[in-house]
């Protein structure tokens, strides 16, 4: 027997979470600028507050724009829902404080982002939570930096700036045989590249302000629950296996077997904390992801043109990208990665510092500028922007020098992004 | 909220609803259908518990947090749901049965007697045939014949990727929701679980003799656009009852408490408003 099929990622992309509007027939998705919603009667009030019914009653909660994006986003990573916040930090922030209080414990790759490093190495510790950062390629490290009070692993997808790819299937079972959840920052291979779920991911989050939106527009975040873990059997999650007293006494996992993370994370920690999203942003971010499908391609595309001309240049003394037979990872990234391994990348320059400034600073069609995921190529030098704060033998651990450079390749044609990248290499050879 | 009926070790898990039990109440029980538990009621038998009866939103034997071993009979689960009813002190029950559970509600109903004020039949066929080649995907992938039944659960194409407004709330996606349930069932209560469920309800062959012997009232809602016991395929159960009421959802397929939670609710709360308002006249609630 033939088995049927869902509707494909491209279809997805398009059309999940929302119909023509019934009340006007629009074809796109409304922007719902309203904070509140009215009630039916005073039955109806009490019934949505009490979570007897679905529906809207307050846009920190949940408003009808944002709600199609989170919707769209659930249905093309196949997790069971999500939530739109307002930044990807703040979904990180999420995650964390949802599951986890004050004498709890992450073990989390080096790899990072520069703010997630932070929030995890110094902000969280300030209320109780604890960070130990491991090589994210080092098993023994992930399993003999798990404590008691352990709670989440957690890693990106490719790590930031080296692009290590992180082996999901070998760190979430570390994860599952601890009875943990693995969480992964998603924002570098969207859904279109990578599926963590499939790989044995239990939660993922995006930062949407990079390829999800991918105009360089809006910030924002979105956080999925794949909908696997087993809260009640792990017995190490109180927030969602017991009643709750700040929601009526709500046991989240007695209402919900595949989604009680969810139910908690919106009627505490976006009611609570309020990093919630606008809807002008979800809509903002709804018109970059109709096209994701067709934008990583032309990315991943871009990208392996622009790798394999710096590869060959002399002035390049080392690149970092998955799929090059120099990068440690290049045989997991073909089994993880199969369509790319993103777009974004770094690279040493030979030479000074002041080569590394005279390279940026000629470049003409890239920008420079703190972002990446835009439609536009963009450039930066991580030592000095994205991870100023990180103490130097961080640095190097992380695999960043003073020379190290981040492209991140945007839509435009291919031949002018080369032209741009020759022109700063000459003149950067000037002074080196 | 939640509670375990019966005596270990082989003891139901319930929902209540969000609220503790009150057995002075008259009681809706729900059953799910195969290869699910109690959280595909989440809406309904919340709301219920809020609006009057007393609620247990049940797992079946074997599925979920309930104690095996599996009942691989439509009769054999019957009997283990009516053991643990029967020592209950609430008055009178209205058994909600969905797809599977269906079934599985008509022959509690016979069994609970004059105790049963209403059934309430959802997604429902007599007979409810399981095709050779799904009943051995079952058995041999079950990942495909997972995907298999939660295409067919759903109404067709996308629609069922944009449901309003949403359930539990906004920002779910009922279609995996329902995928990820299945695969909890087998990771955590076995592999048998399917192929024993859907063995289960091909098998069964006496929905219209038990139809024939009840003589409480009947609600039956139906999927207009359900792939997997489309509406006509409960013809014949709905002409046996004498007092009945049948809805039928437009747009909603199988998964109709996911697809369409408002519309099942208010066909749910009006029904047993109904049959369980002589029992409030009388003062027994």
């Amino acid at each position: 027997m033939a088995v049927p099929k869902y509707p494909g990622f491209d279809t997805l992309a398009l059309h999940a979470g929302q119909r023509p509007d019934s009340a006007t027939g629009a074809r796109a998705v409304p922007i719902y600028a309203s904070t509140s919603f009215c009630f039916d009667d005073s039955e109806h009030a009490a019934a949505l507050f009490n979570m007897e019914r679905a529906g809207h009653v307050y846009s920190r909660i949940s408003n009808p724009t944002v709600a199609v994006l989170e919707e769209r986003v659930a249905a093309l990573e196949q997790g069971v829902g999500a939530i739109a916040t307002a930044s990807g930090q703040a979904a990180l922030h999420l995650a964390i404080v949802t599951l986890m209080g004050a004498g709890s414990h992450i073990v989390a790759s080096r790899a990072l982002y520069g703010g997630s490093h932070n929030l995890l190495a110094y902000t969280l510790a300030r209320f109780g939570i604890d960070t130990t950062f491991v090589d994210p390629r080092d098993f023994d490290a992930w399993r003999a930096a798990i404590r008691p009070s352990t709670r989440l692993l957690f890693g990106e997808t490719l790590g930031n700036p080296g692009l290590d790819v992180l082996d999901i299937p070998r760190v979430s079972a570390i994860a599952h045989d601890h009875q943990l959840p693995l969480l992964v920052d998603s924002t570098f291979t969207t859904p279109y590249l990578m599926q963590p779920f499939a790989l044995g991911a239990d939660l993922l989050y995006h930062s949407a302000t990079k390829f999800i939106g991918g105009h360089g527009v809006a910030i924002g975040g979105v956080l999925v629950d794949g909908g696997t873990f087993d809260w009640n059997g792990s017995g190490k999650f109180q927030t969602l296996t017991e009643p709750y007293v700040g929601f009526h006494g709500m046991n989240f996992a007695d209402e919900s077997t595949v989604a009680p993370f969810l139910l908690r994370a919106r009627r505490e920690g976006l009611r609570d904390f309020g990093a919630c999203m606008a809807p002008h942003t979800a809509f903002l971010l709804l018109q970059g992801l109709e096209t994701l499908p067709l934008r990583m391609e032309r990315h991943v595309a871009n990208t392996r043109k622009v790798v394999e001309f710096l590869a060959a240049h002399p002035l390049v003394q080392k690149i970092a990208y998955p799929e090059l037979p120099t990068h440690p990872d290049q045989a997991l990234a073909k089994r993880l990665l199969p369509k790319g391994c993103g777009a974004v990348f770094s690279f040493d320059l030979r030479g000074t510092r002041a080569a590394g400034r005279k390279f940026v600073e000629t470049l003409d069609v890239f920008s420079h500028l703190a972002n990446v995921g835009d439609a536009k190529s963009l450039v930066i030098h991580p030592a000095s922007t994205t991870h100023f704060r990180v103490p130097d033998d961080e640095l190097v651990a992380a695999g960043i020098t003073q020379g190290t450079i981040r492209l991140s390749i945007g839509l435009e044609d291919p031949v002018d992004l080369l032209d741009d990248l020759s022109r700063a290499l000459k003149a950067a050879s000037r002074v080196a | 909220m939640s509670m375990m009926l019966g005596n270990t070790p082989s003891q139901l898990f319930a929902y209540t609803g969000g609220k503790p039990l009150d057995q002075s109440k008259p009681c809706v029980v729900f059953i799910h259908g195969a290869q699910h538990d109690h959280s595909v009621w989440i809406l309904q038998s919340r709301y219920l518990a809020h609006h009057g009866p007393g609620v247990l939103a049940l797992d079946l034997p074997g599925h979920g947090r309930s104690d095996g071993p599996l009942a691989a009979s439509v009769d054999a689960m019957a009997d283990r749901i009516a053991a643990v009813l029967a020592p209950l002190a609430a008055p009178r029950f209205v058994l909600v049965g969905h797809s599977m559970g269906s079934l599985i509600s008509l022959e509690v109903t016979r069994r609970l007697g004059e105790r049963a004020a209403g059934l309430a039949l959802l997604a429902t066929a007599a007979p409810m045939r399981v095709s050779d080649a799904l009943l051995a995907a079952t058995r041999e992938d079950s990942a495909a014949a997972m995907q298999m039944i939660n295409v067919w659960s759903h109404s067709a194409s996308i629609a069922p990727f944009a449901v309003r407004p949403g359930n539990p709330g906004p920002g779910f996606n009922v279609v995996w929701e329902n995928l990820r349930l299945m695969e909890r069932i087998a990771r955590v209560n076995g592999a048998d679980v399917l192929p024993t469920d859907f063995a289960a309800c091909n098998a069964y062959s006496d929905a219209l003799n038990a139809a024939k012997s009840l003589h409480c009232p009947a609600l039956f809602i139906l999927g207009a656009a359900d792939q997997m016991t489309p509406p006509k395929a409960a013809q014949s159960l709905i002409d046996v009852f004498a007092q009945k009421t049948v809805v039928v959802l437009p747009a909603t397929g199988h998964s109709m408490m996911a697809e369409n939670p408002d519309g099942v609710r208010k066909a749910l709360q009006k029904f047993t408003a109904q049959v369980f308002a002589p029992i409030r006249d009388s003062g027994a609630a």
